[in-house]
């Protein structure tokens, strides 16, 4: 498979379109770009880097809630859990393969990763203190996945945007148990309802910043919305976001930490304070409260497990040679 | 470009989801109680009380297996490991709650799966001390995995016939799981004896820990005596055959002296409780 067209190629021989063209008109008609096709080097790129970021989100993601497994204060909402945070490994393998599609290597993602040269999401660098973190992040931290993700259902990029439609549904199911586990938390006791406000006065404005930087400062965002990797911009996204969880906060019956947040009749939408971007700045730097943690871990199970690795390959190395060997000594 | 295709399509996936996608999902993850309807009289003839020390010598093997496993959630040595121990967690973990609710009934105190799970002290526990120990390593990750899934497979396939009908039940949806258990274990197995000299030597270290604790598990009385003898031997032949194409075999080594069946349990059990129970306990008056 020719991962790579040449620059400026001219079409084939028999007056073919030439395959930027081709690529242009394929993304103009709203199809899909699939592994096969010619694509430009800057989009085939831009698709990398995104799907792996995505991939590490998700496998970084396990951890802050992974944490609560083992202490889940009742057996269903252990199970709960767990089979969240199992849907997480699942989400990143299936990035992984469709970051493959586009000629990248697993292996060499995850250096990538434990060697801080690519990036997650930023909201997995904050920690969790109680078990309402695990409500407040399926309702929020998920919540903001979905709009951010939904849109991604009809990226340009085949895989990707068939990978996006199997997590946004998974999604949003884990949106809707975090949910579930905060209004049974509220009707529960005091000490349960301060749990639940205390978490989410830690979370929402580490959740908005998830939608990224605002759309002045966010010089990739126009060229993925060109080649409609992208569907929205990371403002549109925060606004549609504030406005789906005004109303579910105020049926559970928390306070959302945000003084100039109020519905504006005139634009049918809330008006909402700004976040502290340079708090976003430096979490993303590196400098947030788990960065470190969290990517050590990542870091061990991957050194930890390479013996594992070896004596796998080692053994299907093995297991093939035999076969070598015992087809010749039939023949 | 417009917000209505979005929505449309969120709404049409959290409607698609309500219809199909939570049985996808571990057992009784979802928002209905999977046991409604059921019907739950201990039938004539058949014990209680011995009824009950079963499923809860089997839920504790479950419940304390399955917290092992998600110690291992972020740590695994491969993303295929971490779904897999995963999965297997989530067998086990609902196995445990069916058993420890077919106990609440069986014993007639009437509690539920969580009362077993987050009120008692580690000295009503009786699961095999097998099941307690910490992780070393995946190589005695595996190894246990094989020693028990392949016990708890011989038995539940003749579980799966006993005179009470929800035991049986119980036990009947277990075999499947526990067959894909005990194949996971011995595919590991046999890669990691047969694989390199570094992993082979983890594998020898991980059966001399193990063994110890074999005839324990092998034994269990007094819980399931009636089975003992037919489990033992299909277990032993199990993992004879499984060791012998890793190129390993079982160890002689004496064994650890009591049983967590009769309530003995090493240091470990302490901490893995008091972990589990550490929220639960914390908020008494909570629900979840």
């Amino acid at each position: 498979m020719p991962l790579e067209g040449p620059p400026g190629d001219s079409g084939d021989d028999r007056g073919e379109p030439p395959l930027q063209e081709r690529f242009d008109a394929t993304i103009g008609r709203d199809q899909r770009i699939e592994p096969r096709d010619w694509m430009p080097d800057g989009y085939r790129g831009t698709l990398i880097r995104q799907i792996a970021q995505h991939a590490h989100s998700e496998i970084i993601g396990m951890q802050p809630e992974g944490e609560w497994i083992t202490r889940a204060p009742s057996l269903r909402r252990k199970a709960i859990l767990f089979a969240k945070v199992q849907d997480e490994a699942g989400h990143g393998l299936y990035l992984y393969s469709a970051a493959e599609t586009l000629g990248a290597d697993r292996a060499d993602l995850t250096e990538r990763l434990i060697e801080g040269r690519q990036k997650y999401s930023s909201i997995f660098n904050y920690p969790t203190e109680s078990f309402a973190d695990v409500g407040v992040i399926g309702w929020f931290v998920d919540g903001a996945a979905i709009c951010n993700q939904v849109p991604l259902c009809r990226s340009s990029y085949g895989p990707y945007a068939r990978a996006m439609v199997r997590v946004c549904k998974e999604e949003s199911f884990h949106q809707r148990q975090g949910y579930e586990l905060l209004m049974t938390m509220m009707r529960g006791t005091d000490a349960q309802r301060a749990m639940v406000q205390d978490a989410v006065d830690r979370w929402w404005w580490p959740s908005l910043m998830m939608f990224g930087p605002p759309d002045g400062d966010s010089p990739n965002s126009a060229r993925s919305m060109a080649w409609k990797i992208k569907r929205h911009s990371n403002d549109e996204l925060r606004q549609r976001f504030v406005d789906m969880t005004v109303p579910q906060a105020e049926r559970l019956g928390v306070t959302l930490p945000d003084p100039d947040l109020r519905w504006n009749e005139e634009r049918g939408r809330h008006d909402f304070g700004t976040p502290d971007w340079s708090e976003l700045q430096r979490v993303i730097s590196g400098d947030g409260p788990c960065n470190t943690a969290r990517v050590a871990r990542r870091r061990a199970a991957h050194e930890d497990g390479a013996w594992v690795r070896e004596a796998a390959t080692a053994h299907a190395a093995k297991q093939a040679a035999r076969a070598r060997h015992g087809e010749g000594a039939a023949a | 470009m417009s917000d209505d295709i979005d929505d449309h399509v969120y709404l049409s996936l959290a409607e698609q989801h309500d219809q199909e996608g939570d049985a996808r999902w571990a057992f009784g993850t979802g928002f209905e109680d999977p046991l409604h309807g059921v019907d739950t009289a201990v039938p004539d003839g058949v014990d209680g009380a011995e009824l009950a020390a079963v499923c809860l010598a089997l839920g504790d093997d479950a419940l304390v297996g399955a917290q092992r496993l998600a110690q291992w959630c972020t740590r695994a040595p491969e993303l295929e490991e971490e779904v897999a121990l995963a999965n297997i967690g989530l067998d086990l973990l609902g196995q445990a709650r069916l058993l420890y609710a077919r106990c609440g009934q069986a014993d007639g105190t009437g509690r539920g799966e969580d009362a077993y799970a987050y009120t008692r002290d580690p000295a009503d526990f009786r699961n095999v001390r097998l099941a307690e120990l910490p992780d070393g390593d995946f190589a005695f990750c595996v190894v246990r995995l094989l020693v028990l899934s392949t016990w708890r497979l011989a038995l539940f396939g003749r579980l799966a016939s006993t005179a009470d009908p929800v035991l049986a039940a119980v036990a009947a949806k277990g075999v499947p799981e526990l067959t894909y258990h005990r194949q996971y274990a011995a595919d590991w197995a046999v890669r990691l004896g047969d694989g390199t000299d570094e992993s082979h030597r983890r594998m020898r270290a991980a059966l001399a820990d193990v063994v110890p604790y074999l005839d324990e598990v092998l034994d269990a009385r007094p819980q399931f005596a009636a089975h003992a003898d037919a489990v033992r031997q299909e277990t032993l032949a199990v993992l004879d055959q499984v060791l012998l194409a890793a190129g390993l075999s079982l160890p002689a080594a004496p064994a650890v002296p009591g049983s967590g069946r009769q309530g003995d349990h090493t240091a470990h059990l302490a901490p893995l409780l008091a972990e589990l129970q550490s929220v639960a306990r914390a908020h008494p008056e909570a629900t979840w």
